[in-house]
């Protein structure tokens, strides 16, 4: 009953139609202000990991002088900037080859087409992909199927007697 | 009387008995039957995924580095865990599968025109949901598929124009899968979308009663939007059979269907198998989505390789904007289907499209054979020189990897079994040097002497030649 007599009052007139819209307004506007506040925090924190970049460090995979030269090998290393619950999703690999005394090529793992795990065969000297048939030379450059580009590198350098890779992002997560 | 003295006690509280009964009592159309089933058993696939889902819950850990094993756990130990974990993985084959019946239907029968254009438009909002948390799914199940399905979803992703690479890091959660990444598909699978999803049923059921369910079709009688709501109202007021029991039960009868179905696959098939643990350094992986994406993996290997930066962004972009559009682009005249051929066509040519995809992806053609068992001495019809050594450039040369001979070897190329009688010596040397569309250069490759044995092995791969081979 009551609600109705109110509705009566706004279609006689007797409020202002302009405070009204008015109110409503402030309403909209207070509402909008507290999903910001209340949002704000929360969507940066979901976008920082997104924008954080990575910390590319120096991981050694073995002494120089268990590779030989003219082989290509599967080496995997633990990733230093990963969280202590990554499990064994911290690992990364590579395939390493040693072409010179202290020359080494290290290629990453991922075809250049949709990011699956190449493999190495040593006699055609050939890099397979499983998922959609990617075959890249001996040099990283595509031998056939639909990959768009090389095999990505790492860094190399040898300390020591240590053999040492700087890790990096996935490929395709770079800007530039 | 008691019961009816709390009842109404209730309404009186709340008003949602009445309401509960005035939508049990409603009419629906007559001629309401079986081809109207599919959207409740939608509602009831996704009742299963949220009950079967929370049961999980209670044992899976959403971490990178614990996730996989809980599942083994799970799976291998847990009383009754594998049959929950099949019920899940039915359930959302089941889903989809009912999802896009129900669209069919709806399309087919023209029950997007007027009045129920919104119905439509929340309805594909709701198949491109369920289908995000069918690729969640397989992206909690934590494994080496897993890692390499979330890859190639960001590498994806990451071929829209300027905020590509942006995209893929939010989708992964940085530049490396990890920890982040399991966190917020987890967060998506388990929060995000079912919280949506319920959202869009119960805006997609409001919709349904609103605007009442779409009578059959009759050919000739179209939708004029001046006077479909009177005419429709009309017809209830005579013809109107009520949804309770007689719509309804239909449902529950079918709905019963289903869910003994995924009970059975369940108990019969069981869950989708664990992969190898989740660590990106392993390499012995076969990649691969379930099987309601086989049809979209088989499309990135078989396409054009020069349009594939184009149809990566375009694809999604163009289904979603056709859908969204068939009821603005149509929203009066037939309904029924035998008097809409392009409607009708455009149905057969998709769903043929992507069947024999989903075929091919089941196949995989296009996968390098690497564990093809060697072309047996038998095959060559030699033991030893130019013919044999030649056969051992191809068992060892990678040939074998994409090449049949006699049944052994890979699909990829052409099988050459016969290719004696298809080339000749001077048209394989050139294939072999120089390399063609999907084969590597294998001037590169091989020595001379190499080259030689393997076009004296191959020449012999002919009818005649094969039939003197079995003869020694």
């Amino acid at each position: 009953m009551k609600i109705d007599d109110d509705n009566r009052a706004v279609r006689s007139g007797e409020e202002d139609p302009g405070r009204r819209r008015f109110l409503a307004g402030l309403g909209v506007a207070a509402g909008s202000l507290i999903a910001i506040m209340a949002g704000l925090p929360v969507i940066s924190y979901i976008l920082l990991p997104v924008s954080r970049k990575m910390h590319r460090q120096w991981v050694s995979v073995g002494p120089a002088d268990r590779f030989t030269v003219g082989e290509t090998v599967l080496v995997s290393f633990e990733n230093p900037s990963a969280r202590p619950w990554a499990g064994v999703t911290g690992k990364t690999g590579a395939w390493v080859r040693r072409v010179g005394d202290s020359d080494f090529i290290a290629f990453v793992l991922n075809c250049s087409h949709l990011g699956c795990p190449v493999s190495w065969e040593a006699t055609p000297k050939l890099f397979f992909c499983p998922c959609h048939g990617s075959v890249y030379y001996e040099d990283g450059t595509v031998a056939a199927g639909p990959a768009p580009f090389p095999l990505q590198r790492f860094r190399v350098r040898v300390r020591g007697e240590q053999v040492e890779l700087q890790t990096r992002p996935l490929p395709f997560t770079e800007t530039a | 009387m008691k019961l009816e003295k709390s009842l109404q006690w209730i309404d009186d509280r709340t008003g949602l008995v009445k309401q509960i009964e005035a939508i049990a009592a409603h009419p629906a159309a007559p001629g309401v039957k079986w081809k109207y089933v599919f959207g409740s058993a939608v509602l009831t696939a996704f009742i299963m995924q949220v009950v079967t889902g929370i049961g999980l819950l209670t044992t899976y850990v959403p971490s990178a580095g614990g996730a996989f094993e809980s599942l083994r756990y799970i799976t291998d130990k847990a009383p009754l865990g594998a049959f929950l974990r099949g019920m899940h993985f039915w359930g959302a084959s089941m889903m989809v599968v009912l999802i896009t019946a129900h669209v069919l239907r709806v399309f087919l029968m023209g029950s997007f025109k007027f009045p129920r254009e919104l119905n439509w438009t929340s309805g594909v909002l709701l198949l491109a949901t369920t289908l995000a948390m069918a690729f969640c799914g397989q992206i909690v199940r934590w494994d080496q598929n897993a890692v390499f399905g979330i890859v190639a979803a960001a590498k994806m992703a990451a071929h829209v124009p300027l905020i590509g690479p942006w995209l893929a890091r939010f989708i992964i959660g940085g530049d490396v899968v990890g920890t982040y990444t399991l966190s917020r598909i987890f967060d998506l699978h388990v929060f995000v979308l079912p919280i949506l999803l319920a959202s869009l049923i119960g805006l997609h059921v409001h919709l349904v009663l609103r605007n009442g369910v779409s009578e059959p079709p009759v050919p000739g009688r179209g939708v004029d939007p001046a006077t479909y709501r009177s005419d429709y109202r009309d017809m209830l007021r005579k013809e109107g059979v009520p949804f309770w029991p007689t719509v309804v039960l239909r449902d529950f009868t079918f709905a019963i269907g289903v869910v003994i179905v995924v009970l059975l696959l369940a108990w019969l098939i069981g869950p989708a198998k664990l992969d190898n643990p989740p660590d990106p350094s392993l390499i012995n992986a076969h990649p691969r989505p379930d099987w309601y994406f086989w049809w979209l993996f088989a499309l990135l290997a078989l396409l054009p390789h020069s349009l594939e930066n184009y149809f990566m962004v375009l694809t999604p972009l163009v289904i979603g904007l056709v859908l969204f559009s068939v009821p603005l682009v149509s929203n009066r005249g037939e309904r029924h289907p035998a008097r809409r051929p392009l409607a009708v066509a455009a149905v057969v040519f998709i769903l043929s499209a992507i069947v024999a995809l989903t075929v091919a992806g089941w196949n995989e053609d296009w996968s390098p054979r690497i564990d093809a068992p060697p072309l047996s001495a038998k095959i060559i019809g030699a033991s030893s020189g130019p013919v044999y050594e030649g056969a051992m450039v191809f068992n060892k040369m990678g040939c074998l990897f994409c090449h049949t001979i006699e049944g052994h070897g890979g699909t990829r190329g052409p099988e050459l079994t016969w290719i004696a009688d298809r080339l000749t010596r001077d048209q394989m040397t050139l294939r072999i040097m120089n390399g063609v569309y999907n084969m590597p250069v294998f001037g590169r490759i091989l020595s001379t002497r190499q080259t030689e044995n393997l076009l004296d092995f191959l020449s012999t791969r002919n009818k005649s030649g094969f039939a003197k081979g079995q003869q020694q």
